[in-house]
C-alpha cells in the first residue's frame, strides 16, 4: 500500500492523488493555507502552506533544501512531509533524518515570514472588522506569526470600495490578495465580475467600471474570503461573531435544498453560511437563499392564532381555540368527501406524516392535497460564459422550484393515500371544509394558486407565516412556523435526505405544526420528531434509517420508492 | 587573432535588415538545405550536441529543452520567442531584431522545423517600436518570398510567425508569464509542473526561447558545431552538471562608462577587460566600484574585493561565463547586461533604485516577493532620505534571502532576482551602508528617479 509520511505518521493513500495538505488532515495535521481552496483551481501563492518535503527510500531519509507549497505539490508512495507542527507530534518514532537536520523548523520560519509579509499593508483594525473571531489571518498570526511587527514605514492604505457590489463592499485594505474571490467568479459562477488591478504591493481587488459584482451567487465570496476583506452588506455590524449560535439546517430557499449553518443570536436569525457537503450542493449557496431569511423575522409575520368574530380576523389565543379539532372533526363526519386538508411543500416529512395520518384517521376519504408548489423560471446552472449561457460540467444549481421539501411530502402522500392531489385539482372545487398547513415564506405563492372565482368553503382552517388571499377567508388563521424554527427532514429534488435541527425558538404564541398535528389526533404529551419518526419509519420503508439515528443525518432516499 | 563578430556580423551594414541584403550574404541558404536534406530530429540533435545554452537568463541547453516535448504529439506545437527583454541595462536583443530580423527568423524556422511547430509567436515589449517595424517588415518580406505560410518551397512544411507587442511589464519576460500574456490574460507567472513544454500557449506544448537564442541556432547549422564549441568555455571538469559556456555573447555595457555599447565576444570574458578594452573604461577618470555581472537581479560585484586564492584579483576579474557570477554569489550571468557602477556613486541610492524596479515590476501574487519587494523599497527609501537604521539592513538580507524559487516561497524567478542585489549589496557594502545611517545624510538625489514606461 502506498504510504506518505506526515510528521513521522505514516498515512496510506491507496490510489488516491492527493496535496501535501490534503494528505496532512488524513494524518490529522492541519497545513495552514489561504489561497487553496478545495473548489477552486490550485494557484500556489499566498505561501502560507510551505512544508518541507523529502524522500525514505532504502530505509534512507533525503530531504529536499527547500519549503514547497503543499497545495500544489502532490504525494506519491514514500513521500515524507514535514510540517512546521513537527516539535507537535505525539507519540511518533523518528524517521532516519539526517542528523543535521531540524524537522520543521525551516517551515515555522517560512510560515512566520509569510504572514508578517500579510501583515505589512494589512491594517489590523480587528476591533471594528466583522470578520473578528473567524479570521484565519487572526488565527494563524496567533499560531504561526510573530507577535511584533518590524515595520517601521507607513502602510498602504488603498481605499475601500463599498460600491463593487450592492451587496457586497470591499474593505481594500484588508485583503491578503488570496483571489479566491476572483477564481469563484471565473470558475463557479463563471461571471467574471472580480480581478486584480495594480500591481506589486498596490495590487487591489476591483471590477471593471460599472461592471459590480452582481451575480446570483455572489455572496460566496465573502464566505471564500478568509479575511475581512469582503463583507456581507446585510450581515455587516450587526452582530459580533462569537455571539452566534450555529446550527446546522437546510435551506428551504430552492429544492436542492443546500446544506447550510444557521448563524443566530437570542433567538434571530443573522446569517446563513453554506455548510460543505459534497453528496449535495457542494461548498455553496446562492444569493436568494443567503439572504432570504429575513421573512422568519419579519414584523408583519403572522405570530398568534386569529379568529373570526363578526366578519372580522380578531387576535385570539390556545385556550379560545380548545374546540378547533372538533369543529374540524363535525365538518369532516358531515361531509368527508368535500373536506380537505392541505400540505405545504414547506413541511418536513415528519410534519407532513403527523399531520396526514391525523386527517386520515378522522375519515378515510378526507382528501390530503398537496400545496401548491412554487415555480419561478426555469433551473440556474453554474458557471456561465460571457453570454451568460450555462457551461458544463454543472457546479452550482439554482432550483426552479422554490420549496425544500416536495419529493418528501409527497412520498407521505403516496404513502398515507396511494396518490398526490395537486392543490389546483382542488382549487376548482366547492368545498365544505379545509385545513390548510402552509409555512410559505412568499404569500404570493398562494395568491396566485387561489382562481379568481374561488369560493371559499365555510370552514378554512389556515395555518402561515403570512397573510394571504387564503387567510383573508379563513375562519382561523393559524400561526405556522419557518425551517429555521423546528427540527426535521427535507428530501430535496433528487431524493437527498437530510435531518436538521432547530436554530431558533418560534415567536412566543406560535405553536409548532408538529404539535398540532399530535393534539388533532389526540396524542397527549410534547410532540418530538423522534416519535413521529419511529412511527413513519415502521411504515415507510425508504425512511427506515431515520428511526435510528440521532439527528443531523444525511442520507439518499432511493428516489424509485418516493 | 581578434574575434570576428558573428551574429553582429551584418549590423552595421547600409539596409542590414532587408531580405535582400540578408540572402545576399548567404541568409536562408542553411534552412533551405535543412528543409531539403535533415529530419527534424537531426536539428534538434545537432543544436543539443552544439551545447547551445539559452541566451535569456537561464541558461538551459537548448537542444535539451526542445526534447522535453512530447514525442509523436498530433499538434500543435507552438514556438514562442522571447524578445520582452526588460531587464534593467539589456539590449542585446534589440539590437538583433532592429538591425538584423532575418538573421533571428531564420533561427526561428529552423527551430520551429526542429520542434515541428507550424505557429511561432514573437513577444515582443511594446517599448520596442522600431524593433517590432524592422521585424514585421522581415516577416512580410518572407512571406512575399514564400519563407513562410503554406508549404514552404514546396518541402510540405508550413509554419506562420505571428508578432505579439507586450504592455510593458518586465514580468511578461518569464517564460510562463509571457504565455499568459499571449493568451490575454495578466501575466501572472504559472505554476510548474507542467512545463510549457508539456502544457503551455493555450494548453499545447510549447518552447520559450530568446531572440539571441534563435540567432545561435541560425549560426549553429550554418557553421556548424566545431565553430560553436571552438569558441567560449568548456565544461567544468570537477562540475559533472556543468554544461559549459561555448559559442560567443552579445554583452552589453552600461552605467558609468565612457562607450556604451553592445559587444559580442566568446563567452568568458572577464569584467574587466569588457569594461576597460570594450566600453572605454570608467568614465569621468573614475574607478568602479560595483558591477551588475548580468543584469540588475544578478546581484553585485564590489570591484575592489580580493578573489580568494586568486592573487591580486578582484571580484572585477570573473569571467562572464555561465559560472563566474555565481563564484562571487551573484546569482548568474543572466542577460548579460554589465552595469558599472563608479566610485562616486551611493550604493544607497542605487540599491533603492533597485528596488524600486522590482516593486514596481513583482506581479503580486506570490506573498513574500509581494509583500517582500514592497517592504524593500520603503526602508531602502527610508535610508536614501537619511532615516535608517541599523537594524534596516538586517531586515533587508533577512527578506533578500527568503523571497524566490529557490527558497521555496515563490511562483517565479522575479523574487530571487529581487532579493539578489540587496543580499550582495548589503553584505558587500555593509561598510558604507552603517556609515550612511550614522551620518544621517541624506540622498543628493532630492526626488528618487520617475519611472518611465508605457503602462
Ligand atoms: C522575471 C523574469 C524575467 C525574464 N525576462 C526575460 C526576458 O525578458 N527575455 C528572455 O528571453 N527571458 C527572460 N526570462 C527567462 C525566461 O523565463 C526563459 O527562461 C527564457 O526566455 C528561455 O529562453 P532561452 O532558453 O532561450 O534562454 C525571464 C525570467 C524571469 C524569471
Ligand atoms: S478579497 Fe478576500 S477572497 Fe478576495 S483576494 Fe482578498 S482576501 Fe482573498
Ligand atoms: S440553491 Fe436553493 S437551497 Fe441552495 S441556497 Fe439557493 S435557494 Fe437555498
Ligand atoms: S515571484 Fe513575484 S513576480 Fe514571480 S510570480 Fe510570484 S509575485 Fe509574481
Ligand atoms: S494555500 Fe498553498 S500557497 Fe496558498
Amino acid at each position: 500500500m502506498p504510504t506518505v509520511y506526515v510528521n513521522d505518521k505514516p498515512v496510506e493513500i491507496g490510489a488516491e492523488k492527493l496535496n501535501c495538505v490534503q494528505v496532512a488532515a488524513k494524518a490529522g495535521v492541519e497545513v495552514p493555507h489561504y489561497c487553496y481552496h478545495p473548489a477552486l483551481s490550485v494557484v500556489a501563492s499566498c505561501r502560507m502552506c510551505l512544508i518541507e518535503m523529502g524522500e525514505l527510500k532504502d530505509g534512507k531519509v533525503t530531504m529536499q533544501p527547500k519549503v514547497f507549497p503543499g497545495c500544489q505539490t502532490p504525494v506519491k508512495d514514500g513521500t515524507v512531509i514535514v510540517t512546521g507542527d513537527y516539535a507537535k507530534r505525539k507519540g511518533e518514532t523518528a524517521l532516519p533524518y539526517d542528523p543535521a537536520y531540524k524537522p520543521g523548523d525551516r517551515t515555522k520560519k517560512a510560515q512566520a515570514d509569510t504572514l508578517e509579509g500579510l501583515l505589512l499593508n494589512h491594517p489590523l483594525d480587528c476591533p471594528v472588522c466583522d470578520k473578528a473571531g473567524e479570521c484565519k489571518l487572526q488565527d494563524y498570526s496567533y499560531e504561526f506569526g510573530h507577535g511584533e511587527s518590524r515595520l517601521m514605514d507607513a502602510k498602504n492604505r488603498p481605499a475601500n470600495k463599498p460600491e463593487l457590489s450592492s451587496k457586497i463592499t470591499l474593505f481594500t485594505d484588508r485583503c491578503i490578495l488570496c483571489t479566491r474571490c476572483v477564481r469563484f467568479t471565473r470558475e463557479i459562477s463563471g461571471t467574471s465580475e472580480l480581478q486584480v488591478v495594480g500591481r506589486g504591493h498596490h495590487e487591489e481587488i476591483d471590477v471593471f467600471p460599472g461592471f459590480p459584482l452582481e451575480n446570483k451567487l455572489s455572496g460566496n465570496v465573502v464566505d471564500l474570503c478568509p479575511v475581512g476583506a469582503l463583507g456581507s452588506k446585510d450581515f455587516l455590524y450587526t452582530q459580533r461573531v462569537w455571539y452566534l449560535k450555529t446550527t446546522d439546517n437546510v435551506c428551504a430557499g430552492c429544492s436542492t435544498g443546500c446544506s447550510i449553518h444557521t448563524d443566530a443570536n437570542k433567538d434571530i436569525v443573522y446569517r446563513l453560511r453554506p455548510r460543505e457537503n459534497l453528496e449535495n450542493q457542494g461548498h455553496f449557496m446562492c444569493d436568494e437563499g443567503r439572504w432570504g431569511y429575513h421573512y422568519t423575522n419579519a414584523p408583519d409575520r403572522i405570530t398568534r392564532p386569529l379568529t373570526r368574530i363578526d366578519g372580522a380576523l380578531k387576535p385570539t389565543d390556545w385556550q379560545s381555540l380548545s374546540k378547533l379539532k372538533e369543529t374540524f372533526e363535525q365538518a369532516v363526519f358531515v361531509s368527508a368527501k368535500k373536506s380537505v386538508a392541505v400540505l405545504s411543500p414547506f413541511l418536513t416529512v415528519e410534519e407532513a406524516y403527523r399531520l396526514g395520518a391525523a386527517f386520515k384517521s378522522m375519515h378515510r376519504e378526507i382528501r390530503l392535497v398537496l400545496g401548491p408548489v412554487p415555480l419561478t423560471g426555469v433551473d440556474d446552472h453554474y458557471p456561465k460564459d460571457v453570454k451568460g449561457n450555462a457551461v458544463a460540467p454543472t457546479k452550482f444549481t439554482i432550483r426552479a422550484e422554490k420549496c425544500p421539501n416536495r419529493t418528501g411530502v409527497e412520498s407521505v402522500l403516496k404513502k398515507l393515500q396511494g396518490e398526490v392531489i395537486s392543490f389546483a385539482d382542488i382549487a376548482k372545487l366547492t368545498l365544505d371544509a379545509i385545513w390548510f398547513a402552509g409555512g410559505y415564506p412568499n404569500p404570493d405563492v398562494v395568491d396566485a394558486a387561489i382562481p379568481d372565482d374561488w369560493a371559499a368553503p365555510k370552514l378554512l382552517i389556515v395555518q402561515d407565516l403570512f397573510h394571504s388571499k387564503l387567510t383573508r377567508a379563513a375562519t382561523t388563521v393559524l400561526p405556522a412556523t419557518t425551517a429555521f424554527e423546528k427540527d426535521g427532514t427535507f428530501v430535496n429534488h433528487a431524493g437527498y435526505v437530510q435531518s436538521f435541527h432547530r436554530s431558533v425558538k418560534a415567536p412566543l404564541e406560535v405553536r409548532s405544526e408538529l404539535q398540532l398535528a399530535f393534539d388533532l389526533a389526540g396524542k397527549k404529551g410534547l410532540a418530538t420528531v423522534a416519535a413521529v419518526r419511529k412511527d413513519f419509519a415502521k411504515e415507510l420503508p425508504q425512511y427506515a434509517s431515520l428511526a435510528e439515528i440521532a439527528l443531523n443525518t444525511n442520507g439518499r432516499l432511493t428516489l424509485a420508492t418516493v | 587573432m581578434a574575434f570576428e563578430p558573428v551574429l553582429l556580423a551584418r549590423v552595421a551594414k547600409l539596409n542590414s535588415g532587408k531580405l535582400e541584403g540578408y540572402r545576399a550574404d548567404g541568409g536562408y541558404a542553411v534552412f533551405e538545405k535543412v528543409l531539403k536534406d535533415k529530419q527534424p530530429l537531426e536539428v534538434t540533435t545537432q543544436v543539443k550536441d552544439s551545447g547551445l545554452r539559452g541566451r535569456g537568463g537561464a541558461g538551459f541547453p537548448t537542444g535539451l529543452k526542445w526534447t522535453f516535448l512530447p514525442k509523436d504529439h498530433p499538434g500543435p506545437i507552438y514556438l514562442c520567442i522571447n524578445a520582452d527583454e526588460s531587464e534593467p541595462c539589456t539590449y542585446n536583443n534589440r539590437i538583433l531584431m532592429e538591425k538584423d530580423p532575418h538573421q533571428v527568423l531564420e533561427g526561428i524556422m529552423l527551430s520551429s522545423y526542429a520542434i515541428r511547430s507550424q505557429c511561432a509567436y514573437y513577444y515582443i515589449r511594446y517599448e520596442y517600436g522600431d524593433a517590432y517595424r524592422s521585424t514585421q517588415a522581415a516577416i512580410d518580406e518572407c512571406y512575399a518570398a514564400g519563407l513562410l505560410g503554406k508549404n514552404i518551397l514546396g518541402s510540405g512544411f508550413n509554419l506562420d510567425i505571428y508578432m505579439h507587442r507586450g504592455a510593458g511589464a518586465y514580468i511578461c519576460g518569464e517564460e510562463t508569464g509571457l504565455i499568459e500574456s499571449l493568451e490575454g490574460k495578466r501575466a501572472w507567472p504559472r505554476i510548474k509542473p507542467p512545463f510549457p513544454a508539456i502544457e503551455g500557449a493555450f494548453r499545447k506544448p510549447t518552447i520559450v526561447n530568446n531572440v539571441e537564442t534563435m540567432a545561435c541556432v541560425t549560426q549553429i547549422l550554418r557553421r556548424g558545431n566545431d565553430w560553436f564549441k571552438s569558441l567560449g568555455v568548456p565544461p567544468d571538469p570537477k562540475n559533472p552538471r556543468d554544461a559549459g559556456s561555448y559559442g560567443p555573447k552579445l554583452y552589453t555595457i552600461a552605467g558609468h562608462v565612457n562607450e556604451p555599447k553592445c559587444v559580442e565576444l566568446p563567452m568568458g570574458i572577464t569584467v574587466r577587460d569588457l569594461v576597460e578594452k570594450h566600453g572605454g573604461g570608467v568614465w569621468k577618470g573614475r574607478k568602479a566600484k560595483s558591477v551588475n555581472p548580468g543584469g540588475l537581479s544578478m546581484g553585485f560585484a564590489d570591484c575592489n574585493l580580493p578573489l580568494k586564492g586568486e592573487d591580486g584579483k578582484t571580484e572585477y576579474d570573473i569571467p562572464l561565463d555561465f559560472n563566474g557570477p555565481g563564484k562571487i554569489g551573484c546569482l548568474g550571468l543572466g542577460t548579460a547586461a554589465i552595469t558599472v557602477i563608479d566610485d562616486q556613486t551611493s550604493m544607497v541610492d542605487v540599491l533603492h533604485n533597485v528596488c524600486q524596479f522590482f516593486s514596481h515590476e513583482s506581479c503580486g501574487q506570490c506573498t513574500p516577493c509581494r509583500e517582500g519587494t514592497g517592504w524593500m523599497l520603503k526602508i531602502t527609501d527610508r535610508l536614501r532620505r537619511g532615516q535608517g537604521r541599523r537594524e534596516d539592513l538586517d531586515v533587508l538580507v533577512d527578506v533578500a534571502d527568503r523571497i524566490g524559487i529557490m527558497p521555496g516561497t515563490t511562483i517565479c524567478g522575479l523574487a530571487d532576482g529581487a532579493g539578489w542585489p540587496v543580499k550582495t549589496a548589503i553584505r558587500k557594502f555593509r561598510r558604507e551602508f552603517e556609515d550612511a545611517i550614522q551620518s544621517g545624510a541624506k540622498s543628493v538625489h532630492s526626488k528618487s528617479l520617475q519611472l518611465v514606461g508605457a503602462h
